[in-house]
């Protein structure tokens, strides 16, 4: 509503802000033997305003999910700074722990995984309330049969285990937890991908029902291209635990600039693109993010790649509406 | 021309506590010399069932093929002693999976693994099979493979594990590959590196692809035929082209409608309810409570597989009213 | 109420395990009604020493004349209570200290943890005997020592369930919304770290019984109560004239332990989620 009133075309203030925001932690085990470190997030940028769906893009190993974790408190960034309201989020995890949490929630990939397998629905939704102290506990219960209709669920779910219920039903339950706090953020890692077909599209509709209502900032993560350009309004591509482009759903529609975004685009297999035209396919693998690559971390599978990009890591930069970090960015789009 | 692989009337139960689940339920296809047939459907649909029985690998004391033919070159290899069974797998059938570590041995070498099939099938001796062995990971595109065969599976990343069950599976070019889910578990670059892969060795070696998957943009990249399985038995079969530009049954069409994300940012068509339980079935057709176009009749009996157009049929009472 | 009935119907499959829990329902009905049904005070000396059963003293007499049948029955609640309370103290020091070490990890983890080795180091009889020697040797050092030295393998097995359920998705999620850790361990994780405990606690039930029969059959237990390791000790000197005397008690600690062992068995099966798949 505050973006309806500054006109068209500004940005309303970001709930939840990240800055610079890295992770490193020690490689084996946690005991740090060896000194390798896991560069898992090296300084990434990004906010959430209410309302609308950030879509966050990338391969196993760049860094997605630590940055799932990092914004919403479950681990402490090594550098960087995360802003909740404009405030400092870390001072807020220590010193009001519980506001942060009513602020910014998270929905897990694997709802097999993400609930409790020896607790009923009422009681798994009924946490997220009796911690908050959001209701009376004679009240509790309707309260969470409000919640779980609001999911899609009926009365006859509360007293369920997870292990009676389907996926699909399970991420519904994993989605009205997340929603108990009515936060205003909420990650949501990978909620589809575990899911069969025919029932992604119902979560990602409940998902889109239940933003339109409560007007909740979504931070999408998801490697499915398809899903993620019809769900976000913008979208940021990682890499390396970096972002490579982000920029509007619309302007990444009509061009892609990172070498690296193309090929991630191009390789998602796609009904009805005619046979043949699809682009050959990235050789190698993504480095391991202990032994980052020296200068660009694209330039050791990028085709483009040239002398400079081994030598000097390129930094994010304007061009063409949105937000790149190659050097060559200009040239590949003309 | 003459099939390559004849699946007829196959049907695989699963006794359980609460009753017998029939997890594959008459099912029957075949596959052509050089073509990739994609077996689609979701989880429970029976799918990879069917993958597992067709080499007779569902794990004894679980499961058992109750009914049906499964004909290699006309020869049943359900009705194959087991000495001779043997020799099919991994000779003139190979079988890759969703997870690599189903099919590689952590304790033996990579280099141990592919020479072990190449002995076995192929009679080689230990230094022409190590040779081979490297030929075969170079072929699928593993680097500095002098280097790879010393090492063991868990030294490998998730794509080059894939590239190296390939290599096992490929060893003696087979004329048919099972293929189980085998990028589900890839990110999309690195899966359409082995879809690629695939392609190529499928057009090298003349051999036909049994392509088990979820994916529907994967079916359309790679498959020319498509089989819908749903609840343990075929709904829809025919050319990938036709069934995805005029599904004939309406699961099928709900599936391409969910996979078709509009970029519009509309609401997504979705199929409501979920897959019924194996042990509680409907009576008439297994899709009926979720049908926008059940009538009264689809509750009552199932309905057979109906011809429509040239190769594609649908096992439905409405097929072809089903909008695309 | 139907999670017992599930539980027990998956019991019931295991068909040494019921019998076992028969044998064992048998032994526990005979240490608790046994004594007052043969009122005889196991330390009287009633008869001639070392008789054969008969028909007045059903399993004989000891070299001291004393009943042996009051000795066993006795000596069944000795050994069953040892056995039963040591394991469960050992049970609730190995829940807490692995539950805080795998919970923690980091110092808190290694500290616990190589103070656990210490014990498992040491092997466990020896330990116990030290410390019953150094205590006066009553039914509670004897209790307590078992329990002192059976805790460690709890605690690893905790620690192991504890650092697996860590880092659980549905773990993570009770973070997100803000969960104290005491409500993280006691109410989530434990309840899906419980079965395997329960059954290694089952077991060492069996275990405790044989270390206290090994403690008396030394002259290290409590010298006021009849247990059936003291009994074999009596025994022992006039094994090759009268064999009755510690094969009796000798066969009811194999019988006990060989039951609690089948049971320990039954439950792994009904509670190992590996299984319950069929």
């Amino acid at each position: 509503m505050l973006a309806r009133r500054r006109g068209p075309g500004v940005t309303p203030p970001p709930i939840l802000e990240a800055r610079d925001l890295v992770k490193r932690f020690p490689a084996g085990g946690g005991l740090g033997l060896g000194g390798r470190t896991v560069h898992a997030l090296n300084g990434v940028s990004l906010a959430i305003a209410a309302g609308e769906t950030l879509a966050v893009v990338g391969e196993s190993g760049c860094g997605k999910t630590t940055l799932a974790h990092c914004l919403t408190g479950l681990t402490t960034p090594s550098a960087g700074r995360l802003l909740l309201d404009g405030e400092d989020a870390a001072a807020m995890l220590r010193r009001e722990p519980m506001r942060f949490r009513r602020r910014v929630q998270i929905v897990f990939q694997d709802p097999y995984a993400s609930l409790n397998p020896r607790r009923r629905v009422a009681d798994t939704v009924g946490d997220a309330l009796r911690i908050h102290r959001l209701c009376p506990r004679r009240a509790r219960r309707d309260r969470v049969a409000a919640l779980i209709a609001e999911v899609g669920l009926g009365e006859e779910h509360l007293d369920r285990f997870p292990h009676e219920l389907s996926g699909g039903q399970r991420q519904r339950v994993a989605i009205a937890r997340a929603l108990a706090v009515e936060p205003a953020v909420v990650v949501c890692d990978e909620p589809v991908s575990a899911l069969d077909v025919s029932i992604q599209a119902q979560v990602i509709n409940l998902l889109r029902d239940l933003q339109a209502r409560r007007s909740v900032g979504y931070l999408f993560i998801s490697h499915n291209l398809a899903l993620v350009r019809h769900i976000a309004r913008r979208i940021a591509v990682m890499y390396l635990g970096e972002v490579v482009e982000t920029g509007t759903t619309a302007e990444l529609r009509r061009r892609l600039l990172h070498p690296y975004s193309q090929a991630l685009f191009a390789a998602a297999p796609e009904i009805g693109r005619p046979p043949g035209t699809a682009r050959p396919p990235l050789s190698g693998d993504v480095p391991s993010p202990i032994d980052m690559p020296r200068g660009c971390p694209f330039h050791t599978r990028c085709p483009h790649a040239r002398a400079r990009c081994a030598a000097e890591a390129p930094a994010l930069r304007p061009v063409d509406g949105r937000m790149v970090r190659c050097h060559f960015a200009e040239e590949l789009s003309a | 021309m003459t099939d390559l692989l004849r699946v007829e009337g196959l049907s695989v139960e699963f006794p359980t506590a609460r009753g017998v689940v029939r997890a594959v339920a008459d099912l029957s296809f075949a596959l052509g010399r050089g073509e990739t047939v994609a077996l689609v459907g979701e989880s429970g649909s029976g799918k990879s069932t069917a993958a597992l029985s067709l080499l007779r690998l569902v794990p004894p004391g679980t499961g058992r093929v109750s009914a049906g033919r499964v004909l290699l070159d006309g020869e049943d290899l359900l009705a194959l002693p087991a000495a001779a069974l043997r020799k099919v797998r991994g000779a003139r059938v190979g079988m890759i999976f969703q997870d690599p570590m189903m099919a590689l041995n952590p304790v033996f070498t990579i280099g141990a693994q592919i020479a072990e099939t190449l002995r076995r099938h192929a009679g080689m001796t230990a230094a022409a099979a190590e040779a081979r062995a490297i030929e075969l990971l170079r072929r699928v595109q593993v680097p500095a493979p002098e280097r790879r065969i010393r090492q063991y599976p868990h030294n490998l990343s998730g794509g080059m594990r894939q590239r190296v069950m390939i290599a096992i599976a490929l060893a003696c070019r087979p004329a048919l590959l099972i293929a189980d889910e085998p990028t589900t578990a890839l990110d999309v670059t690195v899966q359409a590196q082995v879809l690629a892969l695939v392609a190529d060795l499928k057009a090298e070696l003349g051999m036909a692809v049994l392509l088990i998957t979820h994916d529907l943009g994967v079916v359309w990249e790679t498959a020319q035929r498509v089989v819908v399985l749903y609840a343990g038995r075929k709904v829809e079969e025919g050319p990938v082209a036709t069934v995805f530009a005029r599904p004939g049954h309406p699961y099928t069409a709900g599936l391409l409608r969910a996979a078709r994300w509009q970029e519009d940012g509309g609401r997504l068509a979705e199929i409501p309810g979920t897959v019924p339980s194996p042990l509680a079935l409907p009576p008439g057709c297994a899709f009926a409570p979720r049908c926008p176009l059940a009538v009264a009749r689809c509750r009552e009996a199932r309905p057979p597989s109906q011809a429509l157009g040239r190769d594609q049929e649908a096992a439905c009472w409405r097929a072809g009213e089903a909008p695309a | 109420m139907t999670g017992l009935l599930i539980f027990w119907r998956r019991y019931r499959r295991n068909a040494a395990a019921v019998g076992g829990l028969a044998v064992l329902v048998l032994i526990v009905a005979a240490a608790i009604v046994g004594p007052l049904v043969h009122p005889v005070d196991p330390f009287d000396m009633i008869g001639r020493p070392s008789q054969p059963p008969s028909a007045r003293f059903l399993l004989g007499t000891d070299v001291s004349g004393r009943d042996m049948l009051a000795g066993l029955l006795h000596g069944a609640r000795v050994s069953l209570v040892v056995g039963i309370v040591a394991s469960l103290a050992a049970t609730l020091v190995g829940l807490l200290v692995g539950a805080v070490a795998g919970f923690y990890g980091g110092f808190v983890d290694n500290l616990l943890m190589r103070t656990t080795d210490f014990f498992l180091t040491i092997p466990s009889f020896v330990l116990a005997i030290v410390i019953v020697a150094i205590f006066s040797p009553t039914i509670a050092t004897v209790t307590a020592a078992i329990a002192a030295v059976s805790w460690p393998s709890v605690a690893r097995l905790v620690r192991a369930e504890f650092m697996a359920q860590r880092e659980r998705e549905y773990v993570r999620a009770c973070r997100a919304l803000g969960m104290s850790n005491l409500e993280i361990i006691v109410r989530q994780i434990l309840p899906n770290a419980l079965p395997p405990v329960i059954v290694v606690s089952s077991l060492m039930v069996a275990t405790a019984i044989l270390t206290e029969s090994g403690l008396s059959f030394l002259g290290l237990s409590d010298p006021n109560v009849v247990s059936w390791g003291y009994m074999i000790g009596v025994g022992r000197s006039v094994l090759r004239v009268a064999w009755w005397m510690s094969a009796i008690p000798g066969v009811t600690i194999l019988v006990t332990v060989l039951a609690i062992n089948l049971v320990g068995e039954g439950l792994n099966d009904a509670l190992n989620p590996r299984l319950q798949r069929r």
